[in-house]
C-alpha cells in the first residue's frame, strides 16, 4: 500500500535524513523517503500491518524525538 | 524565517562592531560579547534545551551551543559569537538556496488553474477544478487556463500548450478537438465537456510526477545519508578524547588548549553541506529539466542518465514523424507525374488506409467524387478503380502482375513503402511512401555519439527494408526490423545482457511498448502525455515530440552528477583538512566555522548551478 504525508515545519535536511532511516526500521515498511524540500513522507507499507492509525502513531513517535514541531499530515 | 534570521544577524553584528573599539576585558565589553551573542545565537541554545533528551546528543544545535559555550569558558569571546553568527548566515543562505530551487519546481504548478467556470442549467458558477464531475460542461473564456482534461463542444480558438509542450506556436482547436489542462485559451470563447476529473487531469498527474520525483534516490544520494549516520558522532567521540586525553592521561598541555582544538572538532562536525546540498542538487536537477519539458522520476535516474552508453529508438513515431508522406513518383511510358499522382489519389480516395491520405495530401486538390466510377477493393493486393471512365490500377507488385503490367524495376531497386500503377492497361509508374525523419533526429543521433555514446540502436515494428532506408539515413549502424512488440523485449533484454558497461536508454513513444520502457536502465516516453501506461511504466518522460531531448537530458544528468561530486569532495577535503589542522593545534575556531558554514554554502551555491539551463 502507498500513502503519501506531508510533514509540515520539517526544519533541517539532517532531520529528515534520520527519520526516514527510523521509519525504515519500522515493520512492513518497504520503502520510504522523506523529501526535505517538499516535505513530503512517501512510504510503501505491507498490507494489513497496521491496524487503523497504528502507523501514523509510530511514524509521530519517531518525528516527536527528532523534530518536535513538526506535525504529520496523511494526503 | 528568513526575515527574523537577518535580523538576528544584523542585530548581534551592530552589538559586536563597538566591541571593536573597546579596551580589552573592560565590563562594558563584556557585556556587549554576551548581547551579541545571545542576539546571534538565542535560538540556538533554546532549541538545543527544547531538544534535550538521550540521544539528541548529536542534534546540530546542541553541538554549536556546546561549542560555544566552550569558546566562552575558555574566554574566546568573538569566535563564540563567530561560530554562532556564520552558523545563522549559513542557514540563511541555505533556506535562500532551499527556496529558490522550491520555486523552481513549484513554476510547474502554475500550470494549475485556480478555478473552472461550471455550467449549470444556464448559469455559470466559479467552482473549484477539483468539484467539477467528469461529464460537465465548462466554460473556458480568452486568456484563461484550461483546468481539466475536455472535449470542446462550442466554440473555436487558439491555445497555448507550451507550457505542456514547449511548442511555441498556438494550436488551433475547434469543436471536437480534445483539450488538455495548463494549457491557456488564447483568443475565442470555449465550451468544453470534461472528460477527466481534476485528479484524473494531465495536469494533476505532471505535478504529482514532479513532486514525488525523490523517490528514487540516486546512489549519492544515499551514500551521504549512510554517511551523515556516522559521521558526526565519531568526530564528536574524536572531540572528546582531544579534549580530555592529551592533558590528563599524557600530561600535555594544559587543558584550555585541547578544548579550543576539541571545539573545533564540534563545529566541524555538522555533516550539513553534504546532507544538504546533494540532495539539493538532484532536486534543483529534477526542476530544471521539468523547465525544459523533460520529467524525470528521481535522482537515480538524473545519475543513470549520465552514465548511458547504449540509446535504444523506437522508429515509428519517435525517431520518425509517424505520419506517412509521398516520397518519390517515378514514372514509366510516357505518364505524366501529376497524372500518376491524381490518378492514385482519386482512386484511393475512398479507402481509410494511411497510405491513401498521404496521396490525397500529396494531391491537393479537392477530389470530385463523380468522376470516380466503379470501385473494387481486392483485399492484400490494391485496388481497381475507373477515374474519369479510365480503368486505373493500383497496389503491389503483385497485383500488378496478376493484371499483366510489366514492370522493368527489379524490387530491391526501391525502398520504403511502394504502390505502383497502372492506367488503361499500361505501367504508369510508383509512388513511394514514406514516414519523415524528424527534423532534429540526425542532429540528434550526432549529438548522442559526441557524447560518448557508443551504441545507437534502431527497433521497428516495420519492414526491414524500411528500417534499413531510416537506418542509413541517419548512421544508425545497428537495427531490427519486422519486431512485433514482445520481440522488442527480448532484443532488449539482449542488449542489457550484452557487454557495454553503461545503462540502456529505451526511447519509444509509449505506444505497445511500456514493458519495454519499464524493463530499460532508463525509459524515456516521448510525447506521453495523456497516455496513462506510458507515464507509469517510464522513468523520463519527455513532453515535447523532440528526440533531440534526449540529448538534453543525457547533458543534464552529467552535470548534476558532475556538481554533486565536486560538492562532496570539496566538503569533505576542506573538512578533512581543518579537522587534521586543529587537532595538531594550527587551526582556529574561525577556519572551523569555515569549514563548516562556508563550506555548507559554497556547496549550496554550486547546487544551485543546476538550475540553470547551460553552462
Amino acid at each position: 500500500m502507498k500513502k503519501t504525508y506531508r510533514l509540515e515545519n520539517l526544519g533541517c535536511a539532517n532531520c529528515s535524513a534520520k527519520m526516514e532511516h527510523k521509519i525504515s526500521k519500522l515493520k512492513g515498511i518497504e520503502e520510504v523517503t522523506v523529501n526535505f524540500f517538499t516535505g513530503k513522507l512517501l512510504l510503501v507499507v505491507g498490507d494489513n500491518i497496521y491496524a487503523d492509525d497504528q502507523l501514523e502513531k509510530e511514524i509521530e513517535k519517531i518525528i516527536k524525538k527528532i523534530e518536535p514541531h513538526v506535525r504529520l499530515k496523511e494526503l | 524565517m528568513i526575515n527574523k534570521r537577518l535580523i538576528q544577524i544584523i542585530g548581534a553584528l551592530i552589538v559586536y562592531i563597538p566591541t571593536f573599539f573597546l579596551s580589552e576585558g573592560t565590563p562594558l565589553q563584556l557585556s556587549l560579547y554576551v548581547i551579541s551573542y545571545l542576539i546571534a545565537g538565542g535560538s540556538v541554545l533554546l532549541n538545543a534545551i527544547r531538544n534535550m533528551r538521550p540521544g539528541s546528543f548529536f542534534d546540530e544545535s546542541f553541538l554549536m551551543s556546546i561549542a560555544t559555550i566552550g569558546a566562552f569558558y575558555i574566554r574566546e569571546y568573538p569566535e563564540a559569537i563567530a561560530v554562532m553568527l556564520f552558523y545563522q548566515i549559513g542557514e540563511y543562505f541555505q533556506d535562500y538556496a532551499v527556496n529558490k530551487s522550491k520555486r523552481s519546481i513549484t513554476g510547474l504548478m502554475e500550470l494549475r488553474a485556480d478555478y473552472a467556470n461550471l455550467k449549470i442549467n444556464g448559469d455559470i458558477v466559479k467552482v473549484e477544478p477539483e468539484e467539477v464531475v467528469v461529464g460537465s460542461l465548462i466554460v473556458v473564456k480568452a486568456g484563461e487556463r484550461i483546468p481539466l482534461d475536455g472535449v470542446i463542444s462550442e466554440g473555436t480558438s487558439f491555445i497555448d500548450t507550451s507550457a505542456l509542450t514547449g511548442e511555441a506556436i498556438p494550436a488551433e482547436v475547434g469543436i471536437g478537438s480534445e483539450i488538455l489542462s495548463g494549457c491557456v485559451n488564447l483568443n475565442g470563447l470555449l465550451v468544453v465537456r470534461t472528460t477527466n476529473s481534476y485528479g484524473e487531469s494531465t495536469v494533476s498527474r505532471i505535478l504529482e510526477l514532479v513532486e514525488n520525483a525523490s523517490g528514487k534516490k540516486s546512489s549519492q544520494e544515499k551514500f551521504i545519508t549512510r554517511f551523515a549516520r556516522y559521521y558526526t558522532p565519531i568526530v564528536v567521540i574524536i572531540g572528546v578524547m582531544l579534549a580530555t586525553i592529551p592533558p590528563f592521561v599524557l600530561g600535555l598541555g594544559t587543558f584550555d588548549t585541547w578544548l579550543y582544538r576539541a571545539l573545533a572538532f564540534l563545529v566541524v562536525s555538522c555533516p550539513c553541506a553534504l546532507v544538504v546540498s546533494i540532495p539539493l542538487s538532484f532536486f534543483a536537477g529534477i526542476g530544471a529539466a521539468s523547465k525544459e519539458g523533460i520529467l524525470v522520476k528521481g535522482g537515480s535516474y538524473l545519475e543513470a542518465l549520465a552514465k548511458v552508453d547504449t540509446v535504444i529508438f523506437d522508429k515509428t513515431g519517435t525517431l520518425t514523424k509517424g505520419v506517412f508522406e509521398v516520397e518519390n513518383i517515378v514514372t514509366f511510358n510516357d505518364v505524366e507525374r501529376d497524372e500518376l499522382l491524381e490518378m492514385a489519389a482519386y482512386s484511393e480516395s475512398h479507402s481509410s488506409h494511411p497510405i491513401s491520405d498521404s496521396l490525397k495530401r500529396a494531391y491537393g486538390a479537392e477530389i470530385i467524387d463523380k468522376r470516380i466510377g466503379d470501385v473494387q477493393e481486392i483485399p492484400g493486393l490494391g485496388i481497381i478503380a475507373y477515374v474519369d471512365g479510365r480503368k486505373v490500377v493500383i497496389g503491389n507488385r503483385k497485383l500488378m502482375d496478376q493484371e499483366a503490367l510489366s514492370i522493368d524495376i527489379s524490387n530491391d531497386e526501391v525502398l520504403g513503402t511502394v504502390v505502383h500503377i497502372g492506367i488503361d492497361g499500361i505501367y504508369g509508374g510508383y509512388i513511394t511512401i514514406a514516414d519523415e525523419i524528424k527534423t532534429d533526429t540526425l542532429a540528434t543521433i550526432k549529438e548522442l555519439r559526441k557524447l560518448g555514446v557508443t551504441k545507437i540502436v534502431m527497433l521497428t515494428g516495420d519492414s526491414n527494408k524500411a528500417a534499413m532506408k531510416v537506418a542509413a539515413e541517419l548512421g544508425i549502424d545497428e537495427y531490427y526490423g519486422e519486431l512485433m512488440p514482445g520481440d522488442k523485449l527480448d532484443k532488449l533484454e539482449d542488449i542489457l545482457n550484452g557487454e557495454g558497461k553503461g545503462k540502456v536508454i529505451f526511447v519509444g513513444d509509449g505506444i505497445n511498448d511500456a514493458p519495454v520502457l519499464a524493463r530499460a536502465d532508463i525509459g524515456i516516453a516521448m510525447g506521453g502525455l495523456g497516455r496513462d501506461a506510458a507515464i507509469e511504466a517510464a522513468d523520463v518522460v519527455i513532453m515535447q515530440d523532440e528526440p533531440i531531448k534526449v540529448v538534453t537530458a543525457i547533458k543534464l544528468g552529467r552535470r548534476i552528477v558532475g556538481i554533486a561530486t565536486a560538492n562532496i569532495v570539496m566538503a569533505l577535503g576542506i573538512k578533512g583538512i581543518v579537522l587534521v589542522l586543529s587537532a595538531l593545534g594550527y587551526a582556529s575556531l574561525w577556519m572551523a566555522v569555515f569549514a563548516d558554514v562556508g563550506v555548507t554554502v559554497l556547496a549550496v551555491f554550486n547546487s544551485l548551478r543546476a538550475l540553470k539551463r547551460k553552462g
